[in-house]
Protein backbone atom coordinates (compact mmCIF):
# COMPACT_ATOMS: atom_id res chain seq x y z
CA UNK A 1 0.00 0.00 0.00
CA UNK A 2 2.76 3.04 1.24
CA UNK A 3 4.95 1.59 -1.82
CA UNK A 4 2.34 1.95 -4.17
CA UNK A 5 1.23 5.72 -2.97
CA UNK A 6 5.25 6.55 -2.68
CA UNK A 7 5.20 5.41 -6.48
CA UNK A 8 2.07 7.35 -7.19
CA UNK A 9 3.73 10.35 -5.19
CA UNK A 10 7.25 10.45 -7.08
CA UNK A 11 5.40 9.67 -10.33
CA UNK A 12 3.07 12.62 -9.95
CA UNK A 13 6.07 15.21 -9.07
CA UNK A 14 8.76 13.92 -11.28
CA UNK A 15 8.15 11.62 -13.70
CA UNK A 16 4.75 12.30 -15.14
CA UNK A 17 4.76 15.62 -14.07
CA UNK A 18 1.60 17.12 -14.86
CA UNK A 19 3.20 20.31 -16.67
CA UNK A 20 6.79 18.61 -18.32
CA UNK A 21 5.68 15.65 -19.93
CA UNK A 22 1.73 15.73 -19.51
CA UNK A 23 1.36 19.32 -20.71
CA UNK A 24 -2.01 20.19 -19.09
CA UNK A 25 -2.34 23.49 -17.24
CA UNK A 26 -0.14 25.40 -19.61
CA UNK A 27 -1.73 28.24 -19.17
CA UNK A 28 -1.58 29.32 -15.62
CA UNK A 29 2.18 27.86 -16.13
CA UNK A 30 2.73 31.00 -18.27
CA UNK A 31 0.25 33.37 -17.04
CA UNK A 32 1.25 33.32 -13.14
CA UNK A 33 4.96 32.79 -13.25
CA UNK A 34 5.86 36.30 -13.69
CA UNK A 35 6.82 36.70 -10.28
CA UNK A 36 7.45 34.00 -7.25
CA UNK A 37 4.94 35.48 -4.83
CA UNK A 38 1.78 34.66 -7.75
CA UNK A 39 3.72 31.38 -8.84
CA UNK A 40 3.96 29.74 -5.24
CA UNK A 41 0.40 31.23 -4.23
CA UNK A 42 -1.45 29.46 -7.72
CA UNK A 43 0.64 26.21 -6.69
CA UNK A 44 -0.47 25.97 -3.40
CA UNK A 45 -4.06 26.74 -4.83
CA UNK A 46 -3.76 24.36 -7.60
CA UNK A 47 -2.41 21.62 -4.57
CA UNK A 48 -5.65 22.30 -2.95
CA UNK A 49 -8.57 22.09 -5.44
CA UNK A 50 -6.82 19.04 -7.13
CA UNK A 51 -6.53 17.05 -4.11
CA UNK A 52 -10.26 18.26 -3.28
CA UNK A 53 -11.67 17.31 -6.29
CA UNK A 54 -9.98 14.19 -6.63
CA UNK A 55 -11.76 13.52 -3.59
CA UNK A 56 -14.90 14.66 -4.76
CA UNK A 57 -14.77 13.18 -8.23
CA UNK A 58 -13.93 9.64 -6.67
CA UNK A 59 -17.26 10.06 -4.63
CA UNK A 60 -19.21 10.98 -8.02
CA UNK A 61 -18.09 8.28 -10.15
CA UNK A 62 -17.94 5.56 -7.66
CA UNK A 63 -21.05 5.97 -5.96
CA UNK A 64 -23.74 7.60 -9.19
CA UNK A 65 -22.09 7.28 -12.34
CA UNK A 66 -21.01 3.30 -12.08
CA UNK A 67 -24.08 1.89 -10.35
CA UNK A 68 -26.26 3.61 -13.00
CA UNK A 69 -23.60 2.29 -15.89
CA UNK A 70 -22.99 6.48 -16.62
CA UNK A 71 -19.41 5.77 -17.32
CA UNK A 72 -19.29 7.88 -20.50
CA UNK A 73 -20.85 10.81 -18.91
CA UNK A 74 -17.59 11.34 -16.37
CA UNK A 75 -15.92 14.57 -18.34
CA UNK A 76 -19.55 16.08 -18.35
CA UNK A 77 -20.15 14.88 -14.32
CA UNK A 78 -16.87 16.26 -13.66
CA UNK A 79 -16.46 19.35 -15.37
CA UNK A 80 -20.07 20.34 -13.36
CA UNK A 81 -18.17 18.63 -10.06
CA UNK A 82 -14.85 20.98 -10.53
CA UNK A 83 -16.78 23.93 -11.56
CA UNK A 84 -19.12 23.75 -8.02
CA UNK A 85 -16.78 22.56 -6.50
CA UNK A 86 -14.71 25.57 -6.69
CA UNK A 87 -17.34 28.05 -6.52
CA UNK A 88 -18.06 26.38 -3.08
CA UNK A 89 -14.69 26.23 -1.70
CA UNK A 90 -14.77 30.46 -2.52
CA UNK A 91 -17.73 30.96 -0.77
CA UNK A 92 -16.55 28.91 2.49
CA UNK A 93 -12.65 30.46 2.65
CA UNK A 94 -14.05 33.55 2.41
CA UNK A 95 -16.12 33.51 5.45
CA UNK A 96 -14.22 30.80 7.68
CA UNK A 97 -10.46 31.54 6.46
CA UNK A 98 -9.79 34.65 5.42
CA UNK A 99 -6.20 34.78 5.60
CA UNK A 100 -6.62 32.01 3.36
CA UNK A 101 -8.69 33.54 1.16
CA UNK A 102 -7.04 36.64 1.05
CA UNK A 103 -3.99 34.21 -0.26
CA UNK A 104 -5.71 31.91 -2.64
CA UNK A 105 -8.82 33.86 -3.34
CA UNK A 106 -7.50 35.74 -6.98
CA UNK A 107 -6.39 32.30 -7.84
CA UNK A 108 -9.17 30.14 -7.10
CA UNK A 109 -11.35 31.31 -9.62
CA UNK A 110 -8.90 30.89 -12.43
CA UNK A 111 -8.56 27.27 -11.73
CA UNK A 112 -12.13 26.63 -12.21
CA UNK A 113 -11.48 25.47 -15.95
CA UNK A 114 -8.13 24.26 -15.77
CA UNK A 115 -7.44 21.20 -17.66
CA UNK A 116 -5.01 19.73 -15.36
CA UNK A 117 -7.96 19.65 -12.47
CA UNK A 118 -10.00 18.12 -15.04
CA UNK A 119 -7.32 16.07 -15.84
CA UNK A 120 -6.03 14.43 -12.53
CA UNK A 121 -9.79 13.28 -11.68
CA UNK A 122 -9.67 12.00 -15.42
CA UNK A 123 -6.50 10.06 -14.91
CA UNK A 124 -7.92 8.70 -11.29
CA UNK A 125 -10.55 6.98 -13.08
CA UNK A 126 -8.32 5.88 -15.68
CA UNK A 127 -5.78 4.56 -13.50
CA UNK A 128 -8.83 3.05 -11.18
CA UNK A 129 -7.06 4.53 -8.20
CA UNK A 130 -9.08 3.39 -5.14
CA UNK A 131 -10.19 6.97 -2.82
CA UNK A 132 -7.03 7.02 -1.04
CA UNK A 133 -5.08 6.58 -4.11
CA UNK A 134 -6.69 9.26 -5.87
CA UNK A 135 -6.47 12.10 -3.13
CA UNK A 136 -2.85 11.52 -2.81
CA UNK A 137 -2.15 11.20 -7.07
CA UNK A 138 -4.04 14.81 -7.02
CA UNK A 139 -2.14 16.49 -3.97
CA UNK A 140 0.96 14.86 -5.55
CA UNK A 141 -0.20 16.28 -9.34
CA UNK A 142 -0.63 19.92 -7.31
CA UNK A 143 2.77 19.71 -5.74
CA UNK A 144 3.87 18.25 -9.54
CA UNK A 145 2.58 21.72 -10.79
CA UNK A 146 3.88 23.83 -7.78
CA UNK A 147 7.54 22.48 -8.51
CA UNK A 148 7.25 23.34 -12.02
CA UNK A 149 5.70 26.80 -11.66
CA UNK A 150 7.85 27.76 -9.16
CA UNK A 151 11.12 26.72 -11.14
CA UNK A 152 10.16 28.95 -14.08
CA UNK A 153 9.05 31.73 -12.04
CA UNK A 154 12.88 31.56 -10.51
CA UNK A 155 14.09 31.44 -14.12
CA UNK A 156 11.91 34.24 -15.37
CA UNK A 157 13.14 36.51 -12.58
CA UNK A 158 16.59 36.10 -13.14
CA UNK A 159 16.09 35.93 -17.57
CA UNK A 160 14.76 39.81 -16.50
CA UNK A 161 18.25 40.99 -16.20
CA UNK A 162 19.71 38.79 -18.96
CA UNK A 163 20.71 40.24 -22.84
CA UNK A 164 18.10 38.23 -24.34
CA UNK A 165 17.12 39.95 -28.26
CA UNK A 166 14.10 42.40 -28.30
CA UNK A 167 12.33 39.86 -30.65
CA UNK A 168 12.11 37.23 -27.35
CA UNK A 169 10.99 39.30 -24.88
CA UNK A 170 7.60 38.34 -22.89
CA UNK A 171 6.21 35.21 -23.63
CA UNK A 172 8.18 33.84 -26.27
CA UNK A 173 11.58 33.69 -23.76
CA UNK A 174 9.08 31.69 -21.02
CA UNK A 175 8.08 29.33 -23.61
CA UNK A 176 11.59 28.50 -24.79
CA UNK A 177 12.63 28.53 -20.88
CA UNK A 178 9.73 26.27 -20.03
CA UNK A 179 10.46 24.04 -23.28
CA UNK A 180 14.21 23.45 -21.86
CA UNK A 181 12.76 23.25 -18.36
CA UNK A 182 10.60 20.10 -19.99
CA UNK A 183 13.52 19.12 -21.78
CA UNK A 184 15.62 18.28 -18.32
CA UNK A 185 12.25 16.54 -16.86
CA UNK A 186 12.08 14.58 -19.71
CA UNK A 187 14.92 12.91 -18.31
CA UNK A 188 13.09 11.35 -15.65
CA UNK A 189 10.37 9.90 -18.23
CA UNK A 190 10.42 5.91 -18.46
CA UNK A 191 11.69 5.45 -14.35
CA UNK A 192 10.45 3.09 -13.15
CA UNK A 193 9.72 2.76 -9.25
CA UNK A 194 9.05 -0.52 -7.42
CA UNK B 1 -33.11 5.94 -26.45
CA UNK B 2 -33.42 5.47 -22.15
CA UNK B 3 -30.18 5.50 -22.11
CA UNK B 4 -30.13 9.47 -22.94
CA UNK B 5 -33.13 10.35 -20.86
CA UNK B 6 -31.36 8.47 -18.05
CA UNK B 7 -28.23 10.34 -18.48
CA UNK B 8 -29.95 13.87 -18.88
CA UNK B 9 -32.26 12.97 -16.00
CA UNK B 10 -28.84 11.98 -13.83
CA UNK B 11 -27.03 15.12 -15.06
CA UNK B 12 -30.09 17.59 -14.66
CA UNK B 13 -30.42 15.90 -11.12
CA UNK B 14 -26.96 16.51 -9.92
CA UNK B 15 -26.78 19.70 -11.60
CA UNK B 16 -29.56 20.83 -9.63
CA UNK B 17 -28.47 19.43 -6.09
CA UNK B 18 -24.92 21.67 -7.16
CA UNK B 19 -27.04 24.62 -7.98
CA UNK B 20 -28.80 24.34 -4.64
CA UNK B 21 -25.79 23.53 -2.90
CA UNK B 22 -24.34 26.52 -4.28
CA UNK B 23 -27.63 28.76 -3.35
CA UNK B 24 -27.86 27.30 0.00
CA UNK B 25 -23.71 28.24 0.69
CA UNK B 26 -24.09 32.10 -0.26
CA UNK B 27 -26.74 32.45 1.88
CA UNK B 28 -24.94 30.66 4.62
CA UNK B 29 -21.47 31.96 3.97
CA UNK B 30 -22.59 34.97 2.90
CA UNK B 31 -19.85 37.81 4.34
CA UNK B 32 -21.31 41.08 4.69
CA UNK B 33 -19.84 44.04 2.81
CA UNK B 34 -19.86 47.15 3.60
CA UNK B 35 -21.83 48.82 0.63
CA UNK B 36 -19.84 52.18 0.59
CA UNK B 37 -16.65 49.69 -0.17
CA UNK B 38 -17.95 49.38 -3.54
CA UNK B 39 -18.82 53.27 -3.76
CA UNK B 40 -15.20 54.07 -2.97
CA UNK B 41 -13.37 51.68 -5.02
CA UNK B 42 -15.58 52.93 -8.03
CA UNK B 43 -14.30 57.00 -6.95
CA UNK B 44 -10.53 55.21 -7.56
CA UNK B 45 -8.71 55.93 -10.98
CA UNK B 46 -8.64 51.74 -10.78
CA UNK B 47 -4.59 51.44 -11.86
CA UNK B 48 -3.48 49.19 -9.42
CA UNK B 49 -0.13 51.53 -8.96
CA UNK B 50 0.04 51.18 -5.54
CA UNK B 51 1.17 55.04 -5.25
CA UNK B 52 -1.35 55.39 -2.08
CA UNK B 53 0.69 52.79 -0.40
CA UNK B 54 -1.96 50.14 -0.36
CA UNK B 55 -1.78 46.87 -2.37
CA UNK B 56 -3.77 48.15 -5.15
CA UNK B 57 -7.23 49.87 -5.59
CA UNK B 58 -9.02 47.53 -3.82
CA UNK B 59 -6.72 47.48 -0.64
CA UNK B 60 -6.93 51.56 -0.74
CA UNK B 61 -11.02 51.25 -0.71
CA UNK B 62 -10.84 48.40 2.08
CA UNK B 63 -8.63 50.54 4.26
CA UNK B 64 -10.78 53.80 3.30
CA UNK B 65 -13.54 51.81 4.87
CA UNK B 66 -11.89 50.90 7.83
CA UNK B 67 -11.37 54.78 8.37
CA UNK B 68 -8.28 55.27 6.59
CA UNK B 69 -7.14 58.66 5.10
CA UNK B 70 -9.63 59.55 1.99
CA UNK B 71 -7.04 61.74 -0.21
CA UNK B 72 -4.29 58.80 -1.00
CA UNK B 73 -5.42 58.48 -4.50
CA UNK B 74 -3.10 61.07 -6.35
CA UNK B 75 -4.02 59.65 -9.68
CA UNK B 76 -8.02 60.23 -9.33
CA UNK B 77 -7.25 63.88 -7.63
CA UNK B 78 -8.30 66.03 -5.42
CA UNK B 79 -12.13 65.23 -7.07
CA UNK B 80 -12.25 61.88 -6.41
CA UNK B 81 -10.76 62.50 -2.75
CA UNK B 82 -14.02 65.15 -2.46
CA UNK B 83 -16.22 62.67 -3.46
CA UNK B 84 -15.23 59.84 -1.05
CA UNK B 85 -15.31 61.88 1.74
CA UNK B 86 -18.86 62.43 0.75
CA UNK B 87 -19.47 58.58 0.96
CA UNK B 88 -17.39 58.60 4.31
CA UNK B 89 -19.04 61.35 5.44
CA UNK B 90 -16.06 63.26 6.38
CA UNK B 91 -14.84 66.23 4.44
CA UNK B 92 -11.70 65.45 2.22
CA UNK B 93 -8.42 66.84 2.69
CA UNK B 94 -7.05 68.52 -0.41
CA UNK B 95 -4.12 66.54 -1.82
CA UNK B 96 -1.39 68.76 -2.98
CA UNK B 97 -0.48 67.46 -6.60
CA UNK B 98 3.12 66.22 -6.68
CA UNK B 99 5.04 65.44 -9.43
CA UNK B 100 8.48 63.14 -9.73
CA UNK B 101 11.13 65.07 -10.07
CA UNK B 102 14.72 63.64 -11.29
CA UNK B 103 17.49 65.30 -8.96
CA UNK B 104 20.01 65.13 -11.80
CA UNK B 105 21.30 66.93 -14.69
CA UNK B 106 24.63 65.00 -15.41
CA UNK B 107 23.97 64.23 -18.93
CA UNK B 108 26.38 62.55 -21.05
CA UNK B 109 28.19 65.79 -22.08
CA UNK B 110 28.54 67.03 -18.77
CA UNK B 111 29.05 64.27 -16.34
CA UNK B 112 32.52 62.42 -16.60
CA UNK B 113 32.27 58.61 -17.77
CA UNK B 114 34.69 55.98 -15.74
CA UNK B 115 33.85 53.74 -18.04
CA UNK B 116 32.27 52.44 -21.39
CA UNK B 117 28.69 50.21 -20.46
CA UNK B 118 27.28 47.75 -22.61
CA UNK B 119 25.57 45.12 -20.83
CA UNK B 120 21.89 44.63 -19.88
CA UNK B 121 19.69 47.91 -20.10
CA UNK B 122 18.82 48.12 -16.58
CA UNK B 123 19.90 50.46 -14.00
CA UNK B 124 19.86 47.84 -11.53
CA UNK B 125 22.43 45.48 -13.80
CA UNK B 126 24.73 48.76 -14.40
CA UNK B 127 24.91 49.11 -10.62
CA UNK B 128 26.37 46.01 -10.06
CA UNK B 129 30.05 47.06 -10.87
CA UNK B 130 30.83 48.01 -7.51
CA UNK B 131 28.16 49.64 -6.51
CA UNK B 132 28.60 52.17 -9.02
CA UNK B 133 27.40 52.67 -12.80
CA UNK B 134 29.55 54.19 -15.58
CA UNK B 135 29.31 57.75 -14.57
CA UNK B 136 32.12 58.78 -12.45
CA UNK B 137 29.82 60.58 -9.84
CA UNK B 138 28.17 58.56 -7.41
CA UNK B 139 25.02 59.92 -7.29
CA UNK B 140 24.69 60.12 -10.89
CA UNK B 141 21.54 58.89 -12.83
CA UNK B 142 22.19 55.65 -14.34
CA UNK B 143 20.01 56.74 -17.45
CA UNK B 144 19.08 53.50 -18.84
CA UNK B 145 15.72 53.84 -18.30
CA UNK B 146 14.17 51.36 -15.15
CA UNK B 147 11.92 54.30 -14.18
CA UNK B 148 10.99 54.84 -17.89
CA UNK B 149 9.72 51.04 -18.01
CA UNK B 150 8.21 51.46 -14.60
CA UNK B 151 5.84 54.30 -15.25
CA UNK B 152 2.75 52.93 -16.18
CA UNK B 153 1.44 56.71 -17.40
CA UNK B 154 4.55 57.20 -19.98
CA UNK B 155 5.46 60.40 -18.03
CA UNK B 156 9.67 59.25 -17.95
CA UNK B 157 11.95 59.74 -20.38
CA UNK B 158 15.50 59.11 -21.02
CA UNK B 159 17.07 62.13 -22.75
CA UNK B 160 21.15 62.34 -23.25
CA UNK B 161 21.50 59.83 -20.61
CA UNK B 162 19.55 61.76 -17.74
CA UNK B 163 15.75 60.36 -16.85
CA UNK B 164 13.04 63.29 -17.46
CA UNK B 165 9.91 63.74 -16.19
CA UNK B 166 6.52 64.62 -17.94
CA UNK B 167 5.00 67.11 -15.36
CA UNK B 168 2.09 66.92 -16.92
CA UNK B 169 1.80 63.19 -17.51
CA UNK B 170 3.09 62.35 -13.90
CA UNK B 171 0.48 61.25 -11.66
CA UNK B 172 3.02 60.94 -8.33
CA UNK B 173 2.50 57.14 -7.58
CA UNK B 174 6.26 56.80 -6.83
CA UNK B 175 6.56 53.80 -8.87
CA UNK B 176 10.02 55.56 -10.31
CA UNK B 177 11.76 56.45 -7.54
CA UNK B 178 11.14 52.86 -5.95
CA UNK B 179 12.77 51.26 -8.74
CA UNK B 180 15.37 53.88 -8.84
CA UNK B 181 18.59 51.97 -7.53
CA UNK B 182 20.62 55.43 -6.80
CA UNK B 183 17.06 56.87 -5.27
CA UNK B 184 17.36 60.14 -6.51
CA UNK B 185 13.85 60.93 -7.98
CA UNK B 186 11.75 62.74 -5.69
CA UNK B 187 7.91 63.90 -5.53
CA UNK B 188 7.61 67.58 -5.32
CA UNK B 189 4.74 69.89 -5.06
CA UNK B 190 3.71 70.51 -8.82
CA UNK B 191 3.74 74.15 -7.56
CA UNK B 192 6.92 74.23 -6.47
CA UNK B 193 9.00 76.26 -9.32
CA UNK B 194 12.47 75.94 -8.20
CA UNK B 195 13.92 72.46 -7.61
CA UNK B 196 17.79 71.85 -6.97
CA UNK B 197 18.50 69.34 -9.56
CA UNK B 198 21.57 67.76 -7.86
CA UNK B 199 21.93 64.13 -5.50
CA UNK B 200 25.65 64.95 -5.26
CA UNK B 201 27.03 65.04 -1.50
CA UNK B 202 30.70 64.96 -2.69
CA UNK B 203 32.65 67.56 -1.56
CA UNK B 204 33.21 70.54 -4.44
CA UNK B 205 36.53 70.07 -5.50
CA UNK B 206 34.97 66.39 -5.96
CA UNK B 207 32.25 67.38 -7.92
CA UNK B 208 33.78 69.96 -10.17
CA UNK B 209 36.59 66.86 -11.48
CA UNK B 210 32.87 64.48 -11.93
CA UNK B 211 30.45 66.67 -13.68
CA UNK B 212 30.48 69.70 -15.19
CA UNK B 213 26.84 71.07 -13.29
CA UNK B 214 26.96 69.48 -10.26
CA UNK B 215 26.54 71.13 -6.75
CA UNK B 216 29.38 72.41 -5.06
CA UNK B 217 27.74 73.10 -1.82
CA UNK B 218 29.12 76.65 -2.41
CA UNK B 219 26.09 78.56 -0.35
CA UNK B 220 25.20 80.79 -2.15
CA UNK B 221 21.82 80.20 -2.26
CA UNK B 222 21.62 79.77 1.73
CA UNK B 223 22.86 83.11 1.72
CA UNK B 224 20.16 84.53 -1.03
CA UNK B 225 17.34 83.70 0.46
CA UNK B 226 15.41 86.27 1.80
CA UNK B 227 13.04 84.58 4.21
CA UNK B 228 13.54 86.10 7.60
CA UNK B 229 13.20 83.24 9.98
CA UNK B 230 16.10 81.59 8.22
CA UNK B 231 16.69 80.19 4.46
CA UNK B 232 13.73 77.87 2.58
CA UNK B 233 17.17 76.96 1.13
CA UNK B 234 19.85 74.83 2.84
CA UNK B 235 22.82 73.26 2.15
CA UNK B 236 23.36 69.90 3.90
CA UNK B 237 25.97 66.94 2.86
CA UNK B 238 27.60 69.30 0.68
CA UNK B 239 24.06 69.60 -1.48
CA UNK B 240 21.22 72.11 -1.74
CA UNK B 241 18.32 71.31 -0.15
CA UNK B 242 14.53 72.97 -0.01
CA UNK B 243 12.23 73.13 2.28
CA UNK B 244 9.20 72.74 -0.26
CA UNK B 245 6.47 73.82 3.06
CA UNK B 246 8.45 77.11 3.33
CA UNK B 247 9.69 78.58 -0.02
CA UNK B 248 7.90 81.28 -1.28
CA UNK B 249 9.04 80.79 -5.39
CA UNK B 250 10.85 84.05 -5.61
CA UNK B 251 13.72 82.73 -7.58
CA UNK B 252 16.91 84.35 -6.38
CA UNK B 253 18.71 81.22 -5.68
CA UNK B 254 18.14 80.27 -9.07
CA UNK B 255 19.62 83.32 -10.18
CA UNK B 256 22.26 83.23 -8.19
CA UNK B 257 23.87 79.78 -8.57
CA UNK B 258 27.11 79.24 -10.19
CA UNK B 259 26.41 75.61 -11.26
CA UNK B 260 22.90 76.51 -12.56
CA UNK B 261 21.62 73.45 -10.84
CA UNK B 262 18.45 75.14 -9.42
CA UNK B 263 15.62 74.54 -11.80
CA UNK B 264 13.57 76.72 -13.47
CA UNK B 265 10.25 74.58 -13.93
CA UNK B 266 8.78 74.52 -17.11
CA UNK B 267 5.18 76.42 -16.80
CA UNK B 268 6.41 79.14 -14.11
CA UNK B 269 7.51 82.32 -15.11
CA UNK B 270 11.59 82.69 -15.15
CA UNK B 271 12.90 84.65 -12.77
CA UNK B 272 14.66 88.37 -13.62
CA UNK B 273 17.88 88.10 -12.84
CA UNK B 274 17.53 90.03 -9.70
CA UNK B 275 20.07 93.02 -9.34
CA UNK B 276 21.22 93.77 -5.47
CA UNK B 277 21.89 97.14 -4.33
CA UNK B 278 24.61 97.21 -2.44
CA UNK B 279 24.16 99.24 0.94
CA UNK B 280 27.37 101.24 1.59
CA UNK B 281 27.45 101.87 5.23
Amino acid sequence: MLTSLLSISLGAILINNFIFSQFLGICPFLGCSNKMDTAAGMGLAVIFVMGLASALCWMINEWILMPLDLGFMQTVAYILVIASLVQFIEMFLKKSVPSLYSALGIYLPLITTNCAVLGVVLLNTQNSYNFIESVVYGITGGIGFLVAICLLASVREKIEFADYPKAFEGFAIALVTGGLLSLAFMGFSGMKIF
Amino acid sequence: MNTIIFAIVVLGLLGALFGAVLGLASKIFHVDQDPRLEQVRECLAGANCGGCGYPGCDGYAAAVVAGGPTNKCVVAGPDAAAKIGEIMGVSADATEKMVAHVTCSGSNDVAQPRFNYSGPKTCQAAMLFGGRDSKDCRFACVGLGTCVEACQFGAMSVDNGVAHVDREKCVACGACADVCPKKIIEMVPYKQKVIPTCSSQEKGGVVMKQCDVGCIGCMKCQRECPLKDGPAITVENNLAHIDYSRCIGCGKCATVCPRNIIKWQFGAPRPRPVVEEKKEA
